[in-house]
């Protein structure tokens, strides 16, 4: 039965979601946790997972997001597939609009998460599906023995690149900088992979293509200003994220690139909403962080709830 | 599988989907697809509300490479909707619901 008054209503079941309502079950608090796509997030376009703690073997983003979900059902809360609509955080009982009807509740976190940034150069909208993607995992397969360039220089450029080499003869790795952000370990063994090629100080300005899809892109070096095109029949495009906060508007404080700002309790400005994992301001993205998050999102809220019940009393 | 979801393969694609009366939602996918894995329970709730008025059908480009290639498919999950043979919507990567709904609707 669907009711209308919760007392924490989770947005987003990705690890920081499912973890906050796992916490918030175990404090026994009536949750709903909302997911407007696929339980899992970001995550379930991770091909290899060996930094999480606990699977000292490594294993596949979407398996560790199934293992999550089977242990918040195990605490019997369930995942309703709808989406915010709008909210309402002026009184104290927060306001929901959901797609078919309106909840309430008396705390709310915002674990809404980030989708990949775009790099906002012709040909991407265009060939996005035909050679352009953000998911090695899902396209790696579609580029057997194809030459794909892999755009950017962090943790996920630079381990996705490695799953590409699984399938394609060559990635070349393009990277605006000298050096790459990417962990260290992730690093060497880029540098040691043979079908990697790191092309330094260049910057993706345009992917060409035909009815077929991808069949170049033109980079520009940004140290000699030289522009060359290269031939690839792939554009793999990793270059950070943006917060899913657009159904937020201006309800709460939002730093200058749309993340959530909340303090180490995970308070956001408005008493009682808090965010966890990859929607707020943090320096570090990981599934891990996510889930100390979501811990401590859980737990505050619970507290929230209570002292406001302790005053009214 | 939900009962109300059909294989297709490249064998029967045309009669399934391009012969077909009414609309088909087809969903292009692989086992090593986490993604896809995922939007299956948002497919399945479709199909259970349109059921009779759309088809909803699944393709797995692993053992049926012809479709996907005719379609210049390189990334999955990719959902098209065709009609009348023709292919009216194409909605690639994961998406929610209100996205597929809104792309089933342009069939209907």
């Amino acid at each position: 039965m669907q009711r209308a008054a919760y007392d924490l209503v989770v947005i987003g079941a990705g690890p920081a979601g499912l973890t906050a309502a796992i916490y918030a079950a175990r404090a026994k608090l009536d949750v709903l946790l909302l997911e407007k796509a696929a339980p899992g997030g970001q995550i379930l376009m991770t091909d290899w997972i060996e930094n999480y703690p606990g699977f000292p073997d490594g294993l596949t983003g979407a398996d560790l997001i199934m293992k999550m979900i089977e242990q918040v059902k195990r605490f019997g809360v369930s995942i309703e597939t709808n989406e915010v609509k709008s909210l309402d955080f002026s009184t104290s009982e927060k306001q929901l609009q959901l797609s078919d009807r309106t909840v309430s509740a008396k705390s709310v976190i915002i674990a809404s998460g980030a989708s990949p940034r775009k790099l906002g150069v012709p040909g991407e909208g265009r060939y996005y599906g035909r050679g352009v993607s953000t998911c090695a995992t899902c396209d790696a397969p579609f580029f057997k023995n194809s030459v794909v360039a892999a755009v950017g220089g962090g943790n996920t450029a630079v381990q996705e690149s490695l799953f590409l080499t699984r399938f394609a003869d060559k990635v070349y790795l393009v990277h605006r900088r000298r050096q790459l952000r990417a962990e260290k370990l992730l690093q060497d063994r880029a540098f040691a992979n043979e079908k990697i090629q790191v092309l330094w100080n260049s910057k993706v300005t345009a992917i060409n293509g035909s009815d077929a899809g991808v069949t170049s892109i033109t980079i520009d070096n940004v140290v000699t200003g030289k522009s060359v095109d290269l031939p690839v029949e792939g554009c793999f495009i990793w270059v950070g994220t943006i917060p899913n906060t657009g159904f937020l508007k201006n309800s709460i404080a939002l730093d200058e690139d749309g993340f959530i700002e909340v303090n180490h309790r995970m308070e956001t400005s408005v008493p009682g909403v808090f965010a966890a994992g990859d929607v707020r301001a943090t320096p570090l993205r990981q599934v891990s962080t996510a889930v100390g998050d979501g811990a401590i999102a859980a737990s505050e809220a619970s507290e929230y709830i209570e002292a406001q019940a302790h005053a009214k009393s | 599988m939900a009962e109300n979801i059909i294989e297709v393969s490249d064998n029967t694609f045309d009669s399934e989907v391009l012969k077909s009366d009414i609309p088909v939602l087809v969903d292009f996918w692989a086992p090593w697809c986490g993604p896809c894995k995922a939007i299956t329970p948002v497919v399945e709730e479709l199909s259970k509300d349109y059921g009779g008025k759309v088809k909803f059908a699944k393709c797995n480009v692993d053992d049926n490479p012809v479709t996907p290639g005719n379609y210049g498919i390189r990334a999955i999950p990719t959902l098209i909707l065709f009609k009348d043979g023709q292919q009216v919507d194409q909605i690639v990567g994961m998406a929610d619901k209100s996205k597929l709904e809104a792309s089933i609707k342009k069939g209907l």
